[in-house]
C-alpha cells in the first residue's frame, strides 16, 4: 500500500497519490484501488486518509458558513446574492424584516438594494436547491464600511492561521476589524485608510504565499516593516 | 500568397523542413494563469502555433433552459483570429470551426467531472492567435490546462498530439505543410491516468500495420506533452514557494 508523495509536495490532477489501503480525501477520487488527485494543490496524509488542499478553487456552499455577497436582483419577496458559488444564494425578505413580508407595507429596498454587500449564513443547501441565507444573528446584515479582498477561498484556513493565531496576529497590528467569510471575500475595517491598506496587503501576501511554510512569521515581519516604513512616512512630511 | 511546395519534406538523413528528426515534437512553450479577467486561462506556443484558452465557471448557466438537472454543462468554442492563417479568416464561425469546438469539448468532457455541479455551465473558449497545423491538439492540451488553472477537479489532464504519414514516413506532430501534402494525418487526445484515447480523428489513408505504429508514436508524443504540461501548472507555485523559502 505505497503513497507515492511527500507531505506538502505539490500536485497535479491525475497525478497517482497513493495505492490500496488507503481512503480518498479531499479533491481526490479512487478508481480501481488506486487515489488520483482532481485539483492542483498539496498532498497530505491523516492516517488512512489521502487528501489535496487546492491552491486553487471556487466556493461551493456549505451549511452554516459565514459568507459576504453581493445583492444583484431584488425579486418579489426575496434577494438574489452572489456568493462567488457556482449558484446564486436567496436571502428572503421575510428574513431580513423577522416578521411575514408584506410588499404594502414593507419596502425592500429600504433594507438592501442591489449593489449592497451583505454578511450572511448559510442556512440550506442541496444539490437541488439554491442556498439559502439568513441575517437574523448579530453581525449579519448589510455591510456599511471597511475595505473587500477577495482571495481563494481554500486559502481561508491560512489567513485564520493555526488557532486563529493569524487572525488574532493581524488584528492587533493593524488595528482593523477582519471579518472572514468562508467564500473568499474578506472585510476589513480600521480606523484609518493606511491600517485598512496595510491589513489587505498582508492578506495578499497570504493568499499568494499559502502553500509556504513559516507563513505568520513573514507576514507579522512585513506588517512591522510596512508600519516603520508609514510612520517615517508621516514624520517627514 | 500560397506558400510553394518544396521538393522534398524529409531530406535523405530523416531531417524533416523544419529540422526536426521523424519523431521529435515541435520546441513548446506553456504558461499558465495569463489572463486576469477569467476564472483559468493558459497560453501554448507549440512550433508556430499560438493558442490561447479561457475557462469561466461554474456559473449559472445561460439560458436557463440548457442547464442539465444531474451534471455541468461544459461548452467549448474553438475560434481562429482573423490573422492567424495567411490569406484573411472571416471572423464568423465556420463549419470547420464548429465541428472541432465539438470535438474538442468531447475530448476534454471525461476528463472533468461535472456531476459534481448540477445545473451550472463550465465555458472554455480556445482563440487560435497563430495557425500552423495541429491547432485542434494544441488547442486540446492548452484547454485542459486552463480547466485545470480554473480550479475545477478533474480526473486527469489530457494532452493531445498528432501523428502522420508523410512521403511515406510516419512521422509526429505535424505542421501545416506536412499536413497539407502529406499521406495522413491522425490527431489523438490521451489521459495519462487511465491510458485512455478521448479523441482519435484521421484523414488521408493507412495500412492497418501503419496506423497501429501512428497511433503508438502519437501517445508516445501525448506522454511528452503530458510531462510538460505537469511541470507547468506546478511551475507557478514553485517559483513562489522557493522565493520565499530559499
Amino acid at each position: 500500500m505505497p503513497a507515492f508523495y511527500e507531505r506538502r509536495e505539490i500536485v497535479t490532477p491525475g497525478d497517482l497519490l497513493a495505492e490500496d489501503n488507503y481512503v480518498a480525501g479531499d479533491n481526490t477520487y479512487k478508481e480501481d484501488g488506486k487515489i488520483y488527485a482532481t485539483r492542483v494543490g498539496l498532498v497530505g496524509y491523516d492516517d488512512r486518509k489521502v487528501f489535496v488542499v487546492a491552491l486553487k478553487a471556487f466556493y461551493v456552499p456549505f451549511i452554516g458558513d459565514m459568507v459576504i455577497g453581493k445583492v444583484v436582483e431584488v425579486g418579489l419577496g426575496s434577494w438574489i446574492i452572489d456568493i462567488n458559488a457556482p449558484y446564486p444564494a436567496v436571502l428572503r425578505a421575510s428574513d431580513a424584516f423577522n416578521r411575514p413580508f408584506k410588499p404594502q407595507r414593507d419596502d425592500m429596498l429600504q433594507i438592501l438594494d442591489v449593489g449592497d454587500l451583505v454578511m450572511a449564513k448559510i442556512i440550506a443547501y442541496d444539490r437541488t436547491r439554491a442556498p439559502l441565507l439568513t441575517v437574523r444573528e448579530p453581525e449579519l446584515g448589510k455591510v456599511e464600511r471597511g475595505q473587500i479582498v477577495e482571495i481563494t477561498p481554500t486559502k481561508i484556513p491560512r489567513v485564520i492561521g493555526r488557532k486563529g493565531s493569524m487572525i488574532t496576529m493581524l488584528k492587533q497590528r493593524t488595528n482593523c476589524q477582519i471579518t472572514v467569510g468562508q467564500n473568499g471575500v474578506i472585510l476589513v475595517s480600521g480606523r484609518s485608510p493606511e491600517d485598512e491598506q496595510l491589513a489587505v496587503m498582508a492578506i495578499r501576501k497570504i493568499d499568494e504565499e499559502a502553500h509556504t511554510s513559516g507563513l505568520t512569521d513573514r507576514v507579522t515581519q512585513m506588517v512591522r516593516s510596512e508600519k516603520r516604513g508609514v510612520e517615517h512616512g508621516s514624520k517627514e512630511t | 500568397m500560397a506558400q510553394k511546395k518544396p521538393e522534398k519534406l524529409i531530406d535523405e538523413k530523416d531531417v524533416r523542413l523544419d529540422g526536426r528528426g521523424l519523431k521529435e515534437l515541435r520546441p513548446m512553450k506553456i504558461e499558465v494563469g495569463v489572463l486576469g479577467n477569467a476564472d483559468g486561462s493558459a497560453y501554448i506556443e507549440q512550433g508556430k502555433n499560438k493558442i490561447l484558452a479561457a475557462v469561466y465557471g461554474p456559473k449559472e448557466a445561460h439560458p436557463k433552459h440548457l442547464a442539465i438537472p444531474d451534471r455541468a454543462l461544459l461548452r467549448c468554442r474553438y475560434h481562429m483570429a482573423p490573422f492567424s492563417v495567411e490569406e484573411r479568416k472571416s471572423p464568423a464561425p465556420s463549419r470547420r470551426e464548429v465541428e472541432l469546438s465539438k470535438v474538442i469539448r468531447e475530448a476534454l468532457e471525461p476528463a472533468v467531472f461535472v456531476e459534481y455541479y448540477p445545473r451550472t455551465s463550465i465555458d472554455t473558449f480556445v482563440e487560435v492567435l497563430q495557425a500552423d497545423g495541429g491547432t485542434r491538439c494544441a488547442a486540446i492540451t492548452v484547454a485542459s490546462l486552463a480547466l485545470a488553472d480554473a480550479g475545477i477537479p478533474m480526473r486527469g489532464l489530457v494532452a493531445a498530439c498528432a501523428a502522420g504519414k508523410v512521403e511515406g514516413r510516419l512521422v509526429l506532430d505535424l505542421d501545416d505543410i506536412e499536413d497539407k501534402e502529406g499521406e495522413a494525418d491522425l490527431p489523438l487526445a490521451w489521459m495519462s491516468h487511465s491510458n485512455a484515447i478521448t479523441l482519435l480523428q484521421m484523414d488521408g489513408s493507412l495500412t492497418l500495420d501503419e496506423f497501429g505504429q501512428a497511433v503508438n508514436m502519437a501517445v508516445e508524443g501525448c506522454k511528452q506533452i503530458h510531462g510538460l504540461q505537469k511541470e507547468t501548472l506546478k511551475a507557478k507555485y514553485v517559483a513562489v514557494k522557493e522565493e520565499v523559502e530559499e
